[in-house]
């Protein structure tokens, strides 16, 4: 049999946007579970919450799904300082975090799950924007925008927390954060502030997420759960916490399910990246880019 | 008291149950209380594992679906073998098949415990946070197999006919289920209750506590790490081997669902994870509450109701019921219980 190269460079192709996808889903996980070393297991199902709130509006009003998310990303920042306050009193401050921190937020992404399942049903929801159904063609190879604009998306997400990360002084306190707890604090700087403002961020990134989600995808609520496996896979792969390994992490298992899905079938796909987790985990708990 | 003496008492309590639930005679009640039953074999057989090494497992829905997925896989088997085994070959699978279903228990057991093997020498090294997410993982692997394997039904799922009647003891099909896990209940805990005072319990304990401090002094944590993800997967296979006889219709979304994964973790957290009290008092008290939600408002909100337990316990009640329990009647001093756990053990 030929190798068919056309259709390995389109899989090839379409793996690369997804991949940049999988990083805006992931970058929350890292900065909480890399940075943070908070277990948010969680952080899918806000991704989700985050695709209802743009499918809402957008049924509503009619407004752009990415545009939604932009706003609503204070909101989703002050939800993520509040789940952090009741994480920090109730878990870390007792030193409890381990089995009873990971327990919670299981039952926070059940109980969103739920929840959501309870109001919209079980029913696929997609959104309606004039990008989602065109597609730009070069000669052999095709670029739907579905994909390219979450990519760009994507794309400046990460760039700009990078910045914000290596470059603010805040950003700076959060990277110190993980490194040394009372290190920052002899420099009188808050650690639990800045802990509660990384995490705050960190939900955040989820509200773009939802929006990029469900623009490329229809969406319903237990979705979320395919996608836990994926965002710690990423996060463990890429080394924890660093942005850059995230990146490539995120472009290596897209373009490796993608694939898979081409050739295999998409049946196949989900068992892709748990089995690259569960590799990893066995082989290099370090990750690629571990510290 | 002893194990065997406990067994016995256990199993009195048992036979009593079981005919009270006779003299209500509402078949429900046995419909109910084989979804409660279940739920104290996966809470207790999570609980080997969570509460007494203080491993998260996530994945208890795929060790309860291999259980359930072994059952189909053998009740499939005939049909197989008339069609591409030779004839006298079929006719022993004829005499053999259909396996009566405390065979089924023990080979859907031997399956899950095997996966547990597996997934213990896969996670070796990892500690806390990954191993809970590596099991989520694996879960996920052995879900997209299962959907993947036709023999199985694939996606679409596979149906098993109940039987109306039964031949041992002159009662009908859900009445025998309902023993049978009955039993098989009482064994967990029994078990359960064993380790817990046993070396291997307190083996256990030290992994809990400190690791790395057990493996300096000489604990071989390896082995007994290995011990629990075996124990824990096989009783969880247990309760899932039944299951498909009970259902009559099996596919994997529901097999794999989330509900058991939360219910196997809830339970124990709610009851308390330190004994084997726990586990039962909130396997029973979650179960009982959800069958009477799904009949009375709905099955989603039964699971919103143990989802917001979960997160209200771990905030407010970390030590769960039995927590609760000692907070409020201290009974005795910690050295006198300690005392008289030694003179148990000699004795």
């Amino acid at each position: 049999m030929d190798f068919p190269v056309e259709l390995f460079i389109n899989a090839l192709i379409a793996g690369l946007l997804l991949g940049g996808f999988y990083a805006a889903v992931t970058v929350g996980i890292s900065i909480s579970f890399g940075i943070l070393d908070i277990v948010n297991i969680a952080h899918p199902a806000f991704i989700i919450l985050g695709s209802y709130i743009a499918y809402i509006v957008n049924q509503r009003l009619g407004v752009d799904p990415i545009l939604t998310a932009i706003i609503v990303l204070p909101i989703f920042y002050a939800l993520g300082s509040a789940v952090y306050q009741v994480y920090y009193l109730s878990f870390e401050k007792r030193g409890q975090e381990a089995l009873r921190g990971l327990a919670f937020f299981f039952g926070l992404l059940f109980v969103t799950e739920v929840l959501l399942i309870l109001v919209f049903g079980v029913d696929y929801r997609y959104v309606q924007a004039d990008y989602i159904q065109t597609t730009l063609r070069f000669s052999f190879f095709d670029l739907p925008l579905r994909m390219l604009i979450p990519f760009i998306v994507s794309a400046v997400l990460l760039v700009g927390l990078q910045i914000f990360l290596s470059k603010t002084f805040t950003g700076r306190a959060i990277m110190a954060v993980a490194q040394d707890q009372l290190a920052l604090s002899l420099m009188a700087a808050d650690p639990i502030r800045i802990k509660r403002i990384a995490f705050a961020i960190s939900i955040a990134t989820a509200a773009i997420a939802g929006a990029l989600l469900i623009v490329i995808q229809p969406v319903e609520p237990s979705v979320g759960r395919e996608y836990i496996g994926r965002v710690f896979a990423i996060c463990v792969l890429g080394g924890m916490g660093s942005l850059p390994g995230t990146v490539i992490a995120a472009l290596l298992l897209g373009i490796v399910e993608s694939i898979t899905a081409t050739f295999y079938g998409p049946s196949w796909a989900p068992a892709v990246a748990f089995g690259f987790l569960l590799v990893t985990l066995a082989v290099r708990p370090a990750g690629l880019l571990g510290r | 008291m002893r194990n065997w003496q406990f067994f016995l008492a256990a199993l009195a309590v048992g036979i009593i149950a079981f005919i009270a639930a006779r003299m209500i005679g509402n078949d429900y009640v046995y419909f109910a209380g084989y979804v409660v039953l279940q739920f104290v074999v996966l809470a207790t057989a999570w609980n080997i594992l969570g509460g007494y090494c203080g491993y998260v497992n996530f994945g208890s829905a795929a060790f309860f679906a291999m259980g359930a997925y072994t059952t189909v896989a053998l009740n499939k088997f005939p049909r197989f073998s008339e069609r591409y085994l030779p004839e006298n070959l079929n006719a022993v699978v004829e005499w053999i098949f259909p396996l009566p279903i405390p065979v089924l228990i023990v080979l859907g057991g031997l399956i899950a415990g095997l996966v547990g093997l597996g997934t213990g020498y896969l996670t070796l090294r990892l500690r806390g946070v990954f191993f809970a997410i590596a099991t989520l993982a694996l879960a996920v692997v052995l879900q997209t197999l299962i959907v993947n394997w036709d023999y199985v039904g694939g996606s679409r799922g596979a149906y098993i006919i109940r039987p109306n009647t039964t031949d041992y003891f002159n009662i009908n099909y859900i009445e025998y289920l309902f023993l049978v896990l009955l039993v098989l209940a009482i064994v967990a805990i029994t078990v359960a209750r064993s380790i817990e005072r046993s070396q291997l319990g307190y083996g256990f304990a030290t992994i809990r506590d400190d690791e790395l401090a057990a493996e300096a002094s000489g604990v071989p944590t390896l082995r007994l790490k290995l011990i629990a993800t075996t124990l824990s997967g096989a009783f969880m296979g247990m309760a899932g081997a039944p299951f498909p006889y009970y259902i009559g219709y099996l596919e994997p979304a529901s097999a794999f669902g989330l509900a058991y994964a939360v219910n196997a973790i809830a339970m124990p957290m709610i009851g308390g994870t330190t004994s084997w009290v726990g586990p039962l008092i909130g396997a029973i008290m979650l179960g009982t509450l959800q069958q009477v939600a799904s009949v009375t408002i709905s099955s989603a909100v039964s699971l919103l109701i143990v989802g917001l337990l979960l997160v209200f316990f771990v905030i407010i009640a970390p030590n769960g019921i039995i927590g609760l329990w000692h907070k409020f009647f201290p009974s005795k001093e910690p050295e006198v219980r300690e005392r008289e756990r030694e003179a148990e053990g000699a004795a």
